[in-house]
């Protein structure tokens, strides 16, 4: 089986400051990968590289392409990565408000995607949109209202839906629940697990909260200081962390 | 110094705009940047298209200027004295007579002839202004063609009026390739943007310029379900009798009582002095 995405040897520093280096790793389609770390540990840093915000010093990218097979993203033109970005990726903020339009209505924002590939008739776009705030279980009469009137549980939630409308197979995820309180969170995390099973996504989702990763990922990546420094299945890395930073990680967890 | 330099801008100001102006015809639709120089009006008051005019005018044009189709604003006789007084060209205020043209949210209704140039004031340039306020971001979705924004804007006006309410600044896309702000026209003026005559726009703060060629393919956006229409008021002209013209309403006393007349006044003129009568003309002259 061909990866979805084969990262080698990627760094990214800020002059002298690293901010990842030597990351390497395969992802394989329907996987979840879950990056784990403190704050300034780089994992932002390396799902910005890796979904073409940033362009890293070195490595490569290699994403699979539907027409062309696997190609390095680093060295796409600027259209072509734009494209993938519209139609075979998503990305999912921390803060809703950086992922949505705020001032336009629910359906616009979810629409938007479907009007950047080229839809252009009205009444399937409308409908297209409501089918979807209905799987993310926002009710369809507030497809007209703006994401300003929404909850921030909401606001999240239509984000991913809007993110998901075009049939990614990949998403970049980036604390997706960061600001929400946990019922909220347990909610999300809940829609997110049945949306990745029912569309067979992969999925690379950058946390701190070692619950979320639980939950949803299948493989783990633990980094420190820009470095990885454990890698393994979920369950593995939390139940039996070997490097001293992981073991502190896991115990660091408060239990209630 | 006594004598302003003809067409009040410098040479080499005027050389540079001509540049910007040709490089424009070459690429239609696209707005070409320029360096906007001061001129004796406050912006917003039509420093682009004055510009514009400037660089093109020779001495021998007959120039007109209109203000939403009016020749007799306030803004058009002051823009209009502006290059008498500077370039000493010959003005008039018929359609057919003029050689250049300098409009403000209007084409006039008699159709353009291919030695026409008709030149508009923009206020704003950027289509996209309003969705995307950055302006390192619209440029680079002009470059890459990435349009599906502006439909936003149209999807927006359908949710929340059950039709597409832009009723001026109707985006446009030129010759298949830029969406383009055909400055604050109304939508119904949107068809004849294909015209023989070459359309230039000015935007003076804004340091723009850009421009539609001869019979270039203009083609104004919409949904297929919610199709492009060019709307005008339901109502013939009063003093004229015109059906196909694009109507002024006017509130003409307290109780509500109101009128409807041809915004391009030369346009009306022409007719009243052919002997079309509209309603309220025939009732003052009974």
């Amino acid at each position: 089986m061909t990866p979805l995405l084969q990262v080698s040897d990627i760094a990214k520093s800020y002059g002298a400051r690293i901010g990842c280096t030597d990351v390497s790793f395969d992802l394989y389609p329907g996987e979840v990968m879950g990056i784990v770390g403190e704050s300034g540990s780089g994992k932002s840093t390396l799902l910005s590289c890796l979904a073409g915000h940033l362009t890293p010093d070195r490595g490569k990218v290699r994403f699979d392409t539907r027409t062309n097979g696997l190609r390095d993203t680093v060295k796409m033109s600027e259209p072509e990565r734009r494209m993938l970005s519209r139609t075979d990726w998503a990305f999912v903020h921390q803060h809703a408000r950086d992922g949505l339009r705020m001032n336009v209505s629910a359906g616009g924002n979810v629409g938007e995607r479907l009007m950047a590939v080229g839809a252009r008739h009205y009444g399937d776009i409308r409908d297209a949109a409501t089918d979807w705030l209905g799987r993310v279980e926002i009710s369809a009469d507030r497809v007209d209202d703006r994401p300003t009137a929404f909850s921030g549980g909401m606001q999240q939630r239509l984000q991913i839906a809007r993110n998901l409308v075009t049939g990614p197979r990949l998403v970049f995820m980036d604390e997706p629940t960061g600001g929400l309180d946990v019922s909220v969170q347990a909610r999300l995390l809940d829609l997110l697990r049945g949306l990745v099973r029912e569309m067979n996504l992969s999925a690379i989702i950058v946390t701190h909260d070692l619950a979320v990763v639980r939950l949803l990922a299948d493989r783990l990546m633990v980094m420190k200081d820009g470095h990885v420094v454990e890698t393994g299945l979920t369950d593995q890395v939390l139940d039996d962390p070997q490097h001293r930073y992981t073991q502190l990680l896991v115990s660091s967890v408060l239990q209630v | 110094m006594t004598e302003y330099n003809f067409a009040y801008l410098d040479e080499q100001t005027k050389r540079k705009i001509r540049r910007a102006i040709l490089k424009e015809l070459a690429i239609p639709g696209y707005q070409v940047p320029f360096a906007s120089r001061e001129k004796p009006m406050p912006y917003g008051w039509g420093t682009g298209g004055v510009q514009v005019s400037a660089a093109i005018l020779t001495p021998n044009d007959t120039f007109k200027v209109i203000d939403q189709g009016a020749d007799d604003t306030t803004n058009a006789v002051s823009i209009r004295r502006f290059f008498e007084k500077t370039a000493g060209v010959a003005v008039t205020e018929g359609t057919a007579d003029a050689s250049v043209i300098q409009t403000r949210h209007r084409i006039p209704e008699e159709r353009l002839r291919a030695n026409q140039i008709l030149v508009y004031q923009v206020p704003i340039p950027e289509p996209l202004r309003f969705l995307e306020p950055s302006e390192v971001e619209t440029r680079k979705m002009h470059s890459l063609e990435e349009y599906g924004l502006m439909h936003v804007k149209l999807y927006e006006d359908i949710s929340q009026h059950g039709a597409i309410a832009t009723s001026y600044a109707y985006p446009v896309k030129v010759e298949g390739r830029y969406v383009m702000d055909p400055s604050p026209i109304p939508k119904f003026d949107n068809p004849k943007l294909k015209m023989a005559a070459i359309q230039l726009f000015g935007a003076g703060r804004e340091q723009r310029i850009y421009a539609i060629p001869p019979y270039t393919q203009v083609v104004s956006l919409d949904f297929d379900d919610y199709p492009f229409e060019a709307s005008k008021a339901e109502h013939a002209c009063d003093i004229c009798g015109a059906e196909d013209s694009y109507l002024d309403e006017l509130i003409v006393d307290d109780d509500g009582r109101r009128m409807f007349m041809c915004s391009d006044t030369d346009y009306c003129a022409k007719r009243r002095a052919q002997g079309h009568v509209g309603a309220q003309s025939a009732e003052d002259a009974a």
